[in-house]
C-alpha cells in the first residue's frame, strides 16, 4: 500500500518507466534470480516426493528382499507378486464399491449445490440468505464430530453396512463447500446475460439450465473432482457404518488388508499404489480444471 | 434489504429465482448434518451401548466425559496439534503458495508435483510412513544417519511431532494451491510500482502480498483450524493413539469411547465439545481477521 502512495510522488515519471520495466520482463531478463525461494522450492519437493519413491519401488520388493535391502534403493530384482497378492484379496470389488459411492454421492451432491447456489447468488429473499448461513455454518462445523447419530440414523433407516448408507451422509456433507465455491462462480456471471434471457422470455428455470448451467461447467467439473476426492479417500464413515466384506472401500480395505498382512510390508505399499492409481489417472487428465477451479473458487 | 433492491429494480424484477431451488439441498443438509448435531446434543445425555435401548443417566456421561484424565489429556494433544500444525502449515503453504504463483516453468513443473500427496488417501499416507518410519527397515536404517535412527512412532516424545509433520505433508499441498489462486489475483501493477520505488523481493513480500493475501490467510486458516479437529483417519492408522493416549486427539477419542468401548453418551458429549471448539475456533479466527466473513459473503450476494 505505501508503495502504491509512495508512487503517486513521482507523476512525472509515471507514464514511462512502468513501460520500460514490462519491456525488460518480455525478454525474461528478471533483475536476481530467488536463491532462497528456490532452494526452499527444491527441498520442498525432496520432502514431497521421498516417501512416494519409497512407496513405489516397496511395492516391487520381494518380501524377504524388503528386509534385507536399503529402502531407499530400488531393488535389482522386481517383482509383481505382491500386486498380484492385493489383487487377489478383493480389490476389484472394493475398487467397484469405491466407484459406485464417490459416483452416487457426488453427482447429487454438485446437482443439489448447483440448484441451491442460484437462489443464494440471484435471490435477496430471506430464506435463501438462511439457506446461505446455514451451508456457511457448516463449513466451521466438524461434521465428523456427529458420527454417534449418524450411526444411529442410519441404523434405524435399515441400511447399516450397505452402500447407501455411505453415500447420503456423504452428500450432504459435501454441500457446503460446493455451494460455496459454486456460488462464487455464479455471482461472476453478468447481469445482462441473465436480463436479455428474461427478455426473450425465459423462465428462472430455464435461464438455469441454458445460462448458468453452461457458464458454471468449470467450477463444476472443479467441485465434482474436489468432492471425489474427498468421498473416495473417505475412511471415518466407511468404518462405523459398514462391516462386511461386500461392502467394504477402498481406503478401509487398505486397513484391514494391513491387519491381514502386518509383516508384509511390500504388499501394503502395493495396495497403496494400487488403491491411488485411479486418482492418478483423474489428476493426469483434469489437474488443470482442479487446480484453477480451486484456486479460484477459495479466493473471494 | 428493500432499500437496495428499490435502488436496483431491473435486479429484483429479472432475476428472482425461487428459494424452492435451494430446498432439496436444504433438505439434505438438515437431514443428515443439522438433525445429527442436534441428536448429538440428545444423544450426550444419555446411556448407550450402540445396541440395547437409549436412556436418559441425567448428565452422568457427562460428568464421566468431564471429570476423565483421558478427555483432558485429548484436549491436550488436540491444542497442540492444532497448534503445532498451524504453525509449520500455514507459513509453509504461504511460501510455497507465492512461490508457485510465480510464471517461471520450473515452478510451474514443482506445482504439479507438490499436489501428489492430496491424491492418497489418509490411511495410504499413514501406512506409507508407518513403514518408512519403522525403526528397523525404514528411512534410519536407509540413509545410515543415527539422527534418523529414532523410534518415531514408538516414542511419546517425538511422536506428536511425526504426527504433526505426516499432517503437515498431507495438507500443505491444499493450502498451498488456495495461496497460490490468492497471489494471482493481486493485481501486477502494485508489484511493478514497488519495483520502480526500489523495494525488494522480502520488502514487497510484507509490503504487497501479505496484506492482499488477507482473505485468503482467513480462509485457510480457518479450513486449517477447523480442520485439525477431524484429523482422524490419519492418526488412527497411523499410531491408534498412541503410545499410551500421546497422539489420542478429541476425534479419536471420541470413536474409541464410542466404537470400542461402546459408551456411545459420553462419545455424543465429545461430540458436542468437538462441534463447540470448531465454532469457536472459526469465529476467532475470522474475527482475529477483522471481519466476518460470513456476513461479507451475504452482501456479496
Amino acid at each position: 500500500m505505501a508503495a502504491v502512495i509512495d508512487h503517486s510522488r513521482a507523476p512525472v515519471e509515471q507514464p514511462r518507466v512502468p513501460v520500460a520495466g514490462r519491456a525488460r520482463r518480455a525478454r525474461g531478463a528478471r533483475p536476481r534470480p530467488n536463491l532462497l525461494g528456490g532452494l526452499g522450492g527444491w527441498l520442498w519437493l525432496v520432502v514431497i516426493v521421498v516417501p512416494i519413491y519409497y512407496i513405489v519401488i516397496g511395492s516391487f520388493k520381494s518380501q524377504t528382499g524388503y528386509f534385507d535391502s536399503n529402502p531407499l534403493l530400488p531393488t535389482p530384482e522386481p517383482t509383481l507378486e505382491n500386486y498380484a497378492t492385493v489383487l487377489d484379496n478383493g480389490f476389484f470389488r472394493y475398487l467397484a464399491n469405491s466407484a459406485v459411492v464417490t459416483a452416487g454421492a457426488v453427482v447429487p451432491a454438485v446437482l443439489l449445490a448447483f440448484m441451491a447456489a442460484y437462489p443464494i447468488v440471484r435471490s435477496r429473499s430471506r430464506v435463501a440468505g438462511l439457506a446461505n448461513s446455514m451451508f456457511l455454518m457448516g463449513l466451521a462445523l466438524p461434521l465428523q464430530a456427529t458420527i454417534v447419530p449418524i450411526y444411529l440414523i442410519i441404523g434405524e433407516l435399515g441400511l447399516y453396512d450397505t452402500l447407501l448408507g455411505l453415500v447420503l451422509p456423504a452428500i450432504a456433507f459435501a454441500l457446503p463447500v460446493t455451494v460455496l465455491i459454486l456460488s462464487n462462480f455464479m455471482r461472476d456471471i453478468p447481469r445482462e446475460l441473465f436480463e436479455s434471457m428474461y427478455v426473450d422470455g425465459a423462465t428462472n428455470w430455464t435461464i438455469l439450465w441454458r445460462l448458468v448451467l453452461p457458464m458454471t461447467r468449470p467450477a463444476l467439473t472443479t467441485v465434482a473432482i474436489y468432492n471425489a476426492l474427498g468421498v473416495w479417500n473417505g475412511f471415518l464413515f466407511p468404518l462405523i457404518l459398514t462391516q462386511s466384506d461386500e461392502q467394504r472401500v477402498l481406503p478401509l480395505s487398505l486397513w484391514s488388508f494391513q491387519g491381514e498382512y502386518s509383516v508384509n510390508v511390500p504388499a501394503i505399499l502395493a495396495s497403496v499404489v494400487l488403491s491411488t492409481l485411479p486418482l492418478v489417472v483423474v489428476y493426469v487428465i483434469g489437474r488443470r480444471q482442479l487446480v484453477s477451479g480451486l484456486t479460484a473458487g477459495f479466493n473471494r | 434489504m428493500t432499500a437496495a433492491t428499490a435502488a436496483r429494480p431491473s435486479v429484483a424484477r429479472v432475476a428472482a429465482p425461487s428459494a424452492w431451488y435451494a430446498a432439496p439441498a436444504a433438505a439434505f443438509f438438515l437431514v443428515f448434518a443439522v438433525l445429527p448435531v442436534g441428536a448429538l446434543v440428545v444423544l450426550s445425555f444419555t446411556s448407550w451401548d450402540g445396541l440395547s435401548a437409549i436412556a436418559f443417566d441425567g448428565g452422568e456421561s457427562w460428568r464421566s466425559v468431564l471429570t476423565s484424565e483421558v478427555t483432558l489429556a485429548a484436549l491436550g494433544v488436540t491444542g497442540k496439534i492444532m497448534l503445532f500444525s498451524f504453525l509449520v502449515q500455514a507459513p509453509a503453504s504461504l511460501l510455497l503458495g507465492t512461490f508457485t504463483a510465480g510464471r517461471q516453468r520450473y515452478r510451474a513443473v514443482l506445482a504439479v508435483l507438490y499436489f501428489l500427496p492430496l491424491l492418497l488417501s489418509s490411511a495410504a499416507v499413514a501406512l506409507a510412513f508407518k513403514a518408512l518410519l519403522d525403526p528397523n527397515f525404514g528411512i534410519g536404517t536407509a540413509s545410515g544417519l543415527d539422527v534418523l535412527r529414532q523410534d518415531w512412532l514408538g516414542n511419546s516424545d517425538l511422536v506428536l511431532f511425526v504426527v504433526v509433520f505426516v499432517i503437515a505433508w498431507q495438507f500443505v499441498p491444499f493450502h498451498t494451491l488456495i495461496y497460490q489462486g490468492g497471489v494471482r489475483q493481486i493485481p501486477r501493477s502494485l508489484y511493478e510500482a514497488a519495483e520502480i520505488d526500489g523495494a525488494g523481493r522480502v520488502r514487497q513480500f510484507f509490503a504487497i502480498t501479505l496484506p492482499q493475501l488477507k482473505y485468503t490467510i482467513i480462509t485457510s486458516s480457518t479450513l486449517m483450524v477447523v480442520g485439525s479437529l477431524t484429523y482422524f483417519d490419519l492418526v488412527f492408522v497411523l499410531t491408534a493413539g498412541g503410545p499410551g493416549y500421546a497422539t489420542r486427539l478429541l476425534p479419536l477419542h471420541m470413536y474409541l469411547t464410542g466404537f470400542q468401548a461402546n459408551e456411545m453418551g459420553a462419545a455424543s458429549a465429545i461430540g458436542v465439545l468437538l462441534v463447540l471448539l470448531g465454532l469457536g475456533l472459526a469465529l476467532v479466527v475470522q474475527r482475529l481477521g477483522g471481519r466476518d466473513r460470513a456476513a461479507s459473503e451475504m452482501e456479496g450476494a
